[in-house]
C-alpha cells in the first residue's frame, strides 16, 4: 500500500499525548525485547531507537485490543490477527495502567463514540444539539445510529 | 466484503510508499495489513466515491475509488478491489479549491519543504463540495477538539447551569428553540439507549481555560484556518497569474 513516509515522519514530530522509553518486542517468533522511545500521536503509536530522530515504525491504533501482560506490561493486537502481539514492558504498574488507558482512548472510533455520547447527553439535558454551532450536526458519522457494539 | 481475499501474503513491513522513496536507510515500518483491514471492514464509511487523482506534477489523472474512514483517505483501483492502492493520512493538512485544467478540482496540501500536494477532482460540483467539507474536518485533531468542547459543555450542564454557555451564533436562520426538556427526555427514554457510555477522557495535565474562553478559542481556530486557506489560495492564484 502506498503512503507518504515523509508525512508520517512529520506526524511523529507532533506533540505527543504520551511518550516514554519502554521495552518493546515485535510480534514475530523469537523477537527480543528492545528499548524504544514510544510516542503516542493522534491514533498512531510511533517507536524510535532511543538515539534516533526518525521513527523505526508506526502502528495505526484502529481495531486493536490492549491487554495487560504480567507483571507490568501490556500487548497490542489487531482484530484481524489476535495472535500477532506487540509487547511492551513498563517500569511500573502505574505506568502500565497509564499507557493502557491512553491507548484505548487513542482510536478515531473511540473519539467518535465519545462525541455521539456527549452529544446525546447534552441534547437530553438541554434540548439543544451542541453540534449545530459547529455546522456538523447533519454529518452521518455523528449520528446516534453510528453507535455499535 | 472482507473475505479470503484479504488473506493474501503478508506484505513486507518495510515497503515504502512509491510516492516518496526515502533518501536512504531502512524504510519506516507500518502495520499495513491492519490498515488494509481498517480500509475494508464493514462499518459505515465517512465518505466514498470516485475521484480523479493526479499522479504527480505533470502526470495524468487516474480515476480511483476513494474511501474516507476516520482520518485515513484510502484509494482503490476500483470499487470491488479488496486492498487499497494507497492511503493519505489526513493530519496536518489543509484542503482547498484549486484552479486546474480539470473541473471540480481541489487539493490536499501538506506543510513543510518539498511536501506533497494531492490534487483531486470530483465528477460534479456537489461531490466536490461534499469531499472538501468531509476532508477538511476529518483529522483526529479536529475531532478531539470537538469532543473536548462537548465534554466541557456537559460538565457545565451537569454542574447545574440551565443552558450551555452563550456562544456567538453562526449566521444561520435561527433554529426553533427545541422542545421542552421534558419532551426530549420522554423521547429519549422511548428510544433504545446506547450501550454503556465510554469513560470520560482524562483531564489534560496542562490546565485549560474553561467555558466561554475555550469556546472562543475554537471559534478563533475556525477563523484562523479560514484566513490561512484564503491567504494560501490568493497567493497561489497570484503565482499562477505570472507568466
Amino acid at each position: 500500500m502506498r503512503y507518504n513516509e515523509k508525512e508520517l515522519q512529520a506526524l511523529s514530530r507532533q506533540p505527543a499525548e504520551l511518550a516514554a522509553e519502554l521495552g518493546m518486542r515485535g510480534p514475530k517468533k523469537g523477537s527480543v525485547l528492545k528499548r524504544r522511545l514510544v510516542k503516542l500521536v493522534v491514533n498512531f503509536l510511533f517507536y524510535f531507537r532511543t538515539d534516533e530522530a526518525e521513527p523505526v515504525g508506526a502502528l495505526l491504533l484502529e481495531r486493536c485490543r490492549i491487554t495487560q501482560e504480567e507483571p507490568s506490561g501490556f500487548s497490542i493486537c489487531f482484530m484481524e490477527d489476535p495472535e500477532r502481539k506487540y509487547h511492551f514492558e513498563c517500569c511500573s504498574e502505574e505506568q502500565c495502567q497509564e499507557w493502557m488507558g491512553a491507548l484505548r482512548r487513542a482510536s478515531y472510533e473511540f473519539m467518535r463514540r465519545s462525541l455521539i455520547f456527549y452529544r446525546n447527553e447534552i441534547q437530553k439535558m438541554t434540548g439543544k444539539d451542541p453540534l449545530e454551532q459547529f455546522g456538523i450536526s447533519e454529518e452521518a458519522r455523528f449520528q446516534l445510529g453510528g453507535l455499535k457494539a | 466484503m472482507p473475505g479470503p481475499g484479504i488473506q493474501a501474503k503478508i506484505p513486507c513491513p518495510c515497503r515504502v510508499g512509491k510516492d516518496d522513496p526515502g533518501p536512504g536507510g531502512a524504510a519506516m515500518k507500518l502495520n499495513e495489513r491492519s490498515l488494509a483491514f481498517y480500509a475494508t471492514c464493514d462499518t459505515p464509511v465517512d465518505n466514498s466515491g470516485f475521484l480523479y487523482k493526479k499522479g504527480g506534477r505533470h502526470a495524468a489523472y487516474h480515476r480511483r475509488w476513494f474511501v474516507l474512514r476516520g482520518n485515513m483517505l484510502f484509494y482503490f483501483e476500483d470499487r470491488a478491489s479488496r486492498e487499497p492502492v494507497g492511503v493519505i493520512i489526513l493530519e496536518g493538512c489543509t484542503v482547498e479549491l484549486v484552479e486546474a485544467a480539470e473541473e471540480f478540482a481541489f487539493a490536499v496540501r501538506f506543510a513543510g519543504a518539498r511536501a506533497r500536494t494531492y490534487v483531486l477532482a470530483a465528477e460534479n460540483q456537489a461531490a466536490m463540495e461534499g469531499w472538501v467539507k468531509a476532508l477538511s474536518r476529518a483529522s483526529f485533531d479536529y475531532l478531539r477538539l470537538v469532543v473536548r468542547e462537548l465534554e466541557q459543555q456537559l460538565a457545565a450542564v451537569r454542574a447545574g447551569d440551565c443552558a450551555p454557555p452563550p456562544r456567538r451564533a453562526p449566521a444561520l436562520a435561527p433554529k426553533e428553540n427545541g422542545c421542552a426538556c421534558a419532551v426530549w427526555s420522554a423521547e429519549a427514554a422511548s428510544r433504545p439507549r446506547p450501550g454503556p457510555p465510554p469513560p470520560l477522557p482524562p483531564r489534560r495535565r496542562v490546565s485549560e481555560p474553561n467555558g466561554p474562553l475555550h469556546a472562543a478559542s475554537f471559534v478563533r481556530l475556525h477563523q484562523q484556518y479560514g484566513q490561512e486557506v484564503r491567504a494560501l489560495r490568493s497567493r497561489w492564484l497570484r503565482s499562477r497569474a505570472q507568466p
